[in-house]
């Protein structure tokens, strides 16, 4: 069977290494952090200024000043610190953090990342933290259905939407497959549902 | 220093200023010092901020009141920016996009007087088209400019009487940066404490970026995403 989108976060969940410092993404990578064991030692920081972030804030806990990336209000926990924007960005961009989880577009087989843009003229371009969160941590994760609602792949030989980043996707979790991508092209590391033949059929790019 | 009114804090601010603009989205946004400011009556301005507004208040009312030229942000497009969304489709404001972690380090090397800087964010992308770029041990960076204000309006949580400075959670945000970059800094606090009150050791913006302080009242505003 495929993966619910709760599976899959639970399985990134699974792969990400205890004691690590996280960014998980806007959108359904926040979902992964429902899966991270209490006991892991994993911190997440969040771009808008915060290193180990509780989970989402509810009744009076709710407080004006402390949201995260996605500006939903959420909580601390112990250990927890505050920093100013540029802090944050240099987190990312230096190389501190261990894990990123990002939503994508399309991922292509060298690991291009396209998730800022669908290229639309009339879309109101808006990028945030996307190119920044991108080529910044040590282990970029990219979580997706592996195709679209029209049934296109999202892991493509180039990218056609306007990039967010070169090279910069390490592992792309879908609710097919899990795939590295890099140099070496794509690499099924474990599939659900399908087997290596029929992903092969269906998508562009040589799957070793 | 410390100001007596909003008003006052405010006052001065020319046509055609840059005016760099604290928080992300409600979180650490100056609201009484955008008030003031579209009082004051200041046009043609450019904003730097890391949203175009949400809602009818703040950066939004700013935009609605039809006094800003140009909005550089990261992130224009939210489910509440109708005012920035329906100015931008009408052609009657600009737009620059810079990556968030840009525009924070842009206003940093702004503020630390560095020339300009090679930044790997982007490398590749339309948003480093037509940009100076450079390998360096290997890897692809893009040549990037400082943003500096001639003003920066911020909120912090502190303040004492030379301006030093704390915040309070993640609405600290982009307000130290900011402190740093702009030819005048006025910051709006919800309190202010005799000199000497505040850890040394907790001061995060000393007074020395600071130019103006006024008090004002904590506001209650609905909190985006709030559940």
């Amino acid at each position: 069977m495929s993966l619910t989108p709760d599976e899959l976060a639970a399985v990134v969940a699974r792969d990400i290494p205890p004691n690590s410092y996280v960014n998980l993404g806007i959108g359904q990578p926040t979902k992964v952090a429902d899966h991270l064991g209490a006991d892991a030692g994993i911190v997440l920081h969040t771009e808008n200024g915060m290193l180990n972030m509780g989970p989402a804030a509810t009744g009076d806990q709710i407080d004006p000043d402390l949201t995260n990336a996605g500006k939903v209000p959420v909580t601390e926990l112990p250990g927890a610190s505050y920093f100013h924007h540029a802090d944050s960005f240099l987190m990312m961009r230096g190389g501190h953090l261990d894990v990123c989880v990002l939503g994508a577009f399309q991922v292509s087989a060298a690991g291009d990342l396209a998730n800022w843009h669908t290229g639309a003229p009339d879309a109101i371009p808006a990028v945030g933290g996307a190119m920044d969160l991108a080529i910044g941590a040590k282990q970029v994760f990219v979580m997706m259905t592996l195709f679209d609602k029209k049934g296109r792949p999202k892991l493509v030989p180039q990218c056609t939407y306007p990039l967010t980043g070169l090279r910069c996707v390490s592992r792309v979790y879908t609710d097919l497959a899990i795939i590295d991508v890099g140099p070496d092209g794509a690499s099924v590391r474990e599939t659900f549902g399908v087997t290596l033949d029929e992903l092969r059929k269906r998508l562009d790019v040589p799957l070793a | 220093m410390i100001a007596g009114s909003v008003d006052e804090a405010v006052a001065g601010i020319e046509d055609g200023s840059t005016v760099l603009v604290g928080g992300f989205g409600f979180a650490g946004m100056p609201f009484d010092l955008i008030d003031g400011l579209i009082r004051q009556g200041a046009t043609d301005l450019t904003i730097v901020s890391n949203n175009a507004g949400n809602g009818d208040v703040g950066l939004a009312a700013l935009l609605k009141a039809g006094r800003v030229r140009k909005v550089v942000c990261s992130f224009p497009r939210q489910a509440d920016s109708y005012v920035f969304d329906e100015l931008y489709r009408s052609g009657r404001i600009e737009l620059e996009v810079v990556p968030q972690g840009n525009l924070a380090e842009r206003m940093r090397a702004a503020g630390a007087g560095i020339g300009a800087f090679f930044c790997p964010t982007g490398v590749g992308t339309p948003l480093a088209e037509g940009k100076e770029t450079r390998t360096i041990d290997g890897r692809d960076y893009v040549l990037e400019y400082p943003i500096k204000g001639d003003v920066a309006l911020i909120s912090a949580h502190r303040a004492d009487r030379m301006g030093n400075l704390v915040y309070r959670k993640t609405a600290r945000n982009f307000g130290p940066v900011m402190a740093t970059a702009a030819t005048r800094t006025i910051v709006q606090v919800s309190e202010v404490v005799p000199t000497g009150d505040l850890d040394p050791e907790a001061v995060v913006t000393p007074g020395i970026f600071v130019d103006r302080v006024v008090r004002v009242e904590a506001r209650n505003y609905t909190v985006q995403g709030a559940r």
